[in-house]
């Protein structure tokens, strides 16, 4: 009983000390993207390929998810303020949703399945492959060539796409509420107009997407680099860049809220 | 310093996750030389490329590389050196996100402020040696396995280095191909007046172009001497490794308890 118990802690101990030590280790990898960043900007044509895969690729997706989020809003808003009387305030319920919440949160969720798994596999294959060595011994820095550009195409493109994700669902809102449903249309955008503040509301509305791009990017590029050089270890990468970015724009966006709208 | 080795490797000492990779190495790749280091899968021959580029860091001893120690080097120096090395991977580990013609011409865009136009012409000399000129706007997904491996040979000699270092270069190719890469080395070598390393267990192609070889076993060199004198040799390692005899030092039957006993277990069991 005791061995077991002793064999338990110890298992359990060696699993706390390798993920603080991989964490501590994916820390240092994001010092050195951000030191290794001055190809990204020197040579911008590098990020705006990326930029290209990343953010262009995954327009279709946001897009769409963003009409569908917009309209189910739409009809579910619509629903509860009926009854209250209040069918005008749509706007204001389906804007503020999307720019304080939805928007950024969905947004990144998409980015991390579409993009983000993306740039893992893509990194990760080019380990297994021996891209990567083969770049480092023509005396190019990988992590400046390769990794560095896809971060900082991550960064840039996710807050564009949180954007456009509300715009369109908002766009979808007024689908469903004003030509559908028949919600005054003054009242629809006056009230929005009104009641959306530019720095509560969408300013950290973009603050929270620029950090969900921060993180989606970081684990993805650092999952890439770390994988094992083999189609299991790809995959697992692949799979741990999903889930971990997901948990990761869930927790921080509980943080960033609690920060941001505390006095609410 | 010309006549010093281009590459000198002292009593080199390798242990990965404490465990002894390469034990007490010595060699030396004269200039102008084309060497071949020889042995079984997981001997230690990529091992030791890998720490001649300076890809690994030696537990112990050094290898010299034009004169310099390569472990002892900073990142820039190291940068400086590497770009007087041409490695060739054993499957091209060409850039799968670019055509040929933009993997030939990487290091030239990246080290180099030539003009496109120069970058255009030099390009086309390189694949030109290889004979690939005119599978220049190709993808490497469209390119036969012995086609990557030249144009990865094309890549790896654009800024004409001192030392080329190939990994199992005729690794999965006809013999046809084989023939041609095999002469390619060669050629290249004489042409661009560097050294070469070959890692290979392909001792007959070897053996034809080589000056030199190395037998590496266990992570140690076991022989060494001219091809004349490996052919002619008749320590048992290499007898069974030129000639590709079944059983030898190195066992067909992988480490396991008696036949008979196991048999005569089982079939109780």
């Amino acid at each position: 009983m005791l061995e077991q118990t002793a064999t338990l802690l110890r298992g359990l101990g060696r699993r706390v000390t390798g993920r603080i030590w991989r964490l501590g280790f994916a820390s240092r990898f994001l010092l050195a993207t951000l030191l290794y960043s001055g190809t990204s900007f020197r040579r911008f044509f590098l990020t705006i390929r990326e930029i290209y895969f990343t953010g262009v690729l995954s327009l279709i997706i946001i897009l769409v998810s963003g009409l569908f989020v917009g309209m189910v809003l739409g009809l579910q808003g619509y629903d509860t303020l009926q009854r209250y009387g209040s069918s005008e305030a749509l706007g204001i319920l389906v804007a503020l949703s999307l720019v304080r919440e939805l928007g950024p949160v969905v947004a990144a969720l998409l980015f991390a399945s579409r993009a983000g798994s993306a740039i893992t596999a893509e990194i990760g294959l080019m380990k297994a492959t021996e891209q990567l060595s083969a770049m480092e011994m023509m005396a190019v820095n990988p992590i400046a060539r390769v990794v560095a550009p896809r971060f900082w195409a991550g960064v840039i493109s996710m807050p564009l796409l949180a954007a456009l994700f509300s715009a369109m669902g908002i766009f979808g809102g007024y689908l469903v509420g004003v030509v559908l449903i028949g919600v005054d249309e003054g009242s629809f955008w006056s009230q929005m107009q009104a009641s959306v503040d530019f720095r509560e509301d969408i300013v950290n509305g973009v603050i929270k997407s620029v950090v969900f791009g921060i993180l989606v990017t970081w684990i993805a590029v650092f999952e890439g680099y770390d994988s094992e050089p083999t189609a299991e270890g790809v995959s697992g990468a692949t799979t741990r860049t999903v889930v971990t970015s997901s948990l990761a724009i869930l927790a921080a966006d509980f943080v960033l809220t609690a920060f941001m709208f505390r006095g609410v | 310093m010309s006549n010093e080795p281009l590459v000198k490797i002292s009593d080199l000492n390798f242990t990965y996750d404490r465990r002894p990779v390469l034990t007490g190495i010595n060699m030396t790749i004269p200039r102008g030389k084309v060497v071949a280091i020889m042995g079984q899968s997981g001997c230690g021959k990529t091992t030791t490329l890998r720490l001649i580029g300076g890809q690994l860091r030696p537990t112990q001893g050094e290898v010299r590389f034009n004169g310099q120690i390569v472990h002892e080097l900073d990142a820039d120096a190291l940068y400086q050196a590497r770009r007087r090395m041409g490695m060739l991977f054993q499957f091209g580990a060409l850039f799968t996100d670019m055509s040929v013609f933009d993997n030939v011409a990487f290091q030239m865009r990246e080290h180099t402020n030539l003009p496109e136009e120069m970058i255009r012409d030099l390009v086309l000399l390189k694949l030109n040696a290889v004979g690939l000129r005119g599978a220049r706007n190709l993808m490497p997904s469209e390119l036969s396995g012995g086609m990557a491996r030249r144009v990865a040979l094309a890549r790896a000699i654009t800024l004409d280095p001192l030392l080329m270092m190939y990994d199992e270069p005729f690794t999965g190719l006809d013999p046809i191909t084989m023939g041609v890469i095999g002469k390619l080395i060669r050629q290249l070598n004489d042409a661009l007046g560097g050294s070469s390393i070959i890692v290979t267990h392909d001792v007959q192609e070897s053996l034809q172009i080589v000056d030199y070889v190395y037998f590496m076993a266990d992570g140690k060199v076991v022989a060494e001497g001219t091809p004349d004198e490996i052919r002619a040799s008749d320590k048992a390692y290499v007898h069974q490794f030129v000639w590709g005899e079944m059983d030898g030092p190195v066992p067909f039957q992988y480490p396991s308890e008696p036949y008979r006993q196991q048999i005569f277990g089982m079939a109780h069991a």
